[in-house]
C-alpha cells in the first residue's frame, strides 16, 4: 500500500480530508479503500451548494461487485465536486489521495477535525 | 473454512480472498475487469474446486437420472457428452441446477457449492431406489481455461490429450480419472478439467506458464451475466419455477411414461401467464443492483442480478417482470427512475456484442 499523507484526516469508514490554504476542505477515500472496493466504475456526488453534516452519508461510490456510502469527515457546504469523475471514476483507483478527490466543502466547525484520525491511527484501523 | 488445493497459489499471487458459501476463494488477482477482459481476448483460468462432484457407481442409473433431473438423460446417454439442467422437488421448484457428463459409460455431475450437502442427501435417497451407489468426490477439483485463445493454450501446455480439441460443444471425455468437458460458464469457448486434487497443481502452474491468467470469482461473475446465464441464488431460488427462469428449454415434457420430479407439478403451471427472466440495460448513469424494483407498461418486476459490464461499458442485469414488458421501463435506483431497456439475457454471443 502507498503511503499515506502527512496532512489528511481519516474517519475510521475509509474517508479523508486535507485542510486547503483558502480555508476549503477536500473529501476523498482513502487508498486502502479503493483497493478493498475494486474497480471503481460510478461515482454519485453531492449537489453544490448542498449543506451536510459530518459522518452523514455524502456521496455513493460503485466498484464492479458493489455500492458503498461515503460519510463526510466533516460539516459544511458544498462548494466544489470533482467533475472528472464522472467521465472517469477509475482515477479514483489510480489516484485516491489526488485527482480522484470528491468534493470540497466550506466547513462549518474546525473544531471536528479534532473527531478524526491522524494517519497514523488510521493506518492501525487498516491493519485490523 | 475449506480450502481448494490451489489454496497456497492463490496466495502466492497475491490473490484477494472471500468466504464464498465456506470456501476461501479468490475474488481477484489483480484487477476483476482486467481480469475479464483477459477472458474476452485470450484466455483465463479459474479454480473452481469449490463446486460439488458426484460420481455414481451400479444400478441402474439411466432411471435414477431420468427421474431426478427435469431434461432428459437419453440426450446423452449414448454419446460422451454433456447436459445441463434443473433438479426440481415434487412443487416443480429449483433445488439447483447442474452438468451431468457421460463419457465412456461413466456418467459424473457438478451441482452448486452452496447446496452440497442438500443435494448429496436427496441423490442418496433417490438413488437407493435404483440401485446406484453415490460417491460425493471431495477429492477431486475442477479447473476452466476460457477464452478465445483457450484451446490453443491447452494443448501448449502438453498435459492434456490433444483429442480435446475435436470435442464439439459440451462433449467429453475421461482420460483416467480425468474428465476433460468443452463446457465454462464465460460464453467463450474452452474447456473445464475435473480432476483428482493431487493432479490439480502442475495443471495449474503449466497454464500459467503459457499464458493463461489467473481469473477470480469476481470476474466470473460478471463473465456469466453478460452471457446470461442464470446464478443459483441470485436468479433463481427454491421458490422458482422454471418457466419463470428461463429455463422452459431444459424441461423434457416428449417422453410421456418419463415421471420426473416435479413434472405434475409443472404442468399445473400456466406458461402463458408466468413472469420471465429477461435482460436489462441500464440507459443512465448507475449501477443495476440485485433487489433494485423495476416498472413497465404492463406490470412490475424485480432485479435478480446487474453488475457493471465491462465488455459493454455500461450497466446489465436479469430481472424477473411481468409478461406484456415493451422495449423499454424504469428501474427505481435510490429513490430515483431511472431508465432500462429490456433485451435478450444473452448480452453476448460467442463473446461478441
Amino acid at each position: 500500500m502507498s503511503e499515506i499523507p502527512g496532512d489528511l484526516k481519516f474517519l475510521s469508514s475509509h474517508e479523508w480530508t486535507r485542510v486547503e490554504s483558502d480555508g476549503t476542505v477536500t473529501v476523498g477515500i482513502s487508498d486502502h479503500a479503493q483497493d478493498l472496493l475494486g474497480d471503481i466504475v460510478f461515482v454519485e456526488l453531492p449537489e453544490l451548494g448542498q449543506s451536510i453534516d459530518a459522518e452523514s452519508d455524502a456521496a455513493i461510490v460503485e466498484s464492479v461487485k458493489a455500492a458503498s456510502d461515503v460519510y463526510s469527515p466533516l460539516s459544511g457546504e458544498v462548494v466544489e465536486v470533482n467533475s472528472l469523475l464522472e467521465d472517469q471514476p477509475e482515477v479514483i483507483n489510480s489516484s485516491p489521495y489526488e485527482d480522484g478527490w470528491f468534493y470540497k466543502l466550506k466547513p462549518t466547525d474546525m473544531d471536528e477535525l479534532k473527531n478524526l484520525l491522524s494517519p497514523e491511527d488510521y493506518s492501525e484501523v487498516c491493519e485490523d | 473454512m475449506n480450502k481448494t488445493p490451489l489454496h497456497n497459489s492463490h496466495l502466492k499471487l497475491g490473490a484477494k480472498m472471500v468466504n464464498f458459501s465456506n470456501w476461501e476463494m479468490p475474488i481477484s488477482y489483480t484487477s476483476l475487469i482486467e481480469e475479464h477482459n483477459a477472458v474476452r481476448e485470450a484466455a483465463g483460468i479459474f479454480d473452481v474446486s469449490h463446486m460439488a462432484v458426484f460420481d455414481f457407481k451400479g444400478g441402474d442409473q439411466i432411471s435414477f437420472f431420468q427421474r431426478i433431473f427435469a431434461n432428459d438423460i437419453n440426450k446423452i446417454a449414448h454419446d460422451d457428452k454433456a447436459i445441463y439442467g434443473p433438479l426440481l422437488n415434487d412443487q416443480g421448484r429449483i433445488l439447483d441446477d447442474l452438468i451431468i457428463y457421460h463419457a465412456q459409460e461413466k456418467f459424473r455431475l457438478v451441482s452448486n457449492c452452496s447446496t452440497r450437502e442438500q443435494n448429496s442427501a436427496w441423490y442418496k435417497k433417490h438413488a437407493e431406489h435404483f440401485g446406484v451407489e453415490v460417491i460425493e468426490r471431495g477429492d477431486v477439483g475442477i479447473l476452466a481455461i476460457q477464452g478465445p485463445a483457450a484451446l490453443e493454450k491447452i494443448l501448449a501446455m502438453g498435459l492434456i490429450d490433444p483429442k480435446v480439441s475435436e470435442l464439439k460443444s459440451f462433449g467429453c471425455i475421461f482420460a483416467g480419472d480425468h474428465l476433460y468437458a468443452r463446457t465454462g460458464y464465460t460464453g467463450e469457448d474452452g474447456l473445464e478439467l475435473i480432476v483428482p486434487n493431487t493432479d490439480i497443481e502442475p495443471l495449474w502452474d503449466k497454464a500459467l506458464e503459457v499464458g493463461c491468467i489467473p481469473i477470480g470469482l469476481g470476474a466470473r461473475d460478471t463473465l456469466r451475466l453478460e452471457a446470461g446465464l442464470n446464478l443459483y441464488g441470485n436468479d433463481m431460488t427454491i421458490n422458482n419455477h422454471p418457466y419463470e427462469s428461463n429455463l422452459g428449454w431444459t424441461i423434457d415434457m416428449s417422453d410421456e411414461n418419463r415421471q420426473f420430479i416435479g413434472k405434475d407439478a409443472l404442468k399445473a403451471i400456466d406458461q402463458a401467464k408466468s413472469q420471465k427472466i429477461v435482460g436489462i440495460v441500464l440507459k443512465d448513469r448507475g449501477v443495476l443492483r440485485p433487489g433494485y424494483e423495476i416498472s413497465h407498461e404492463q406490470g412490475s418486476g424485480i432485479v435478480l442480478s446487474g453488475t457493471y459490464s465491462p465488455t459493454l461499458k455500461s450497466s446489465i442485469g436479469l430481472a424477473r417482470v411481468d409478461q406484456g414488458y415493451p422495449s423499454s421501463g424504469k428501474v427505481m435506483i435510490r429513490n430515483k427512475q431511472l431508465n432500462i431497456d429490456f433485451v435478450s439475457p444473452r448480452f453476448l454471443r460467442q463473446g461478441k456484442i
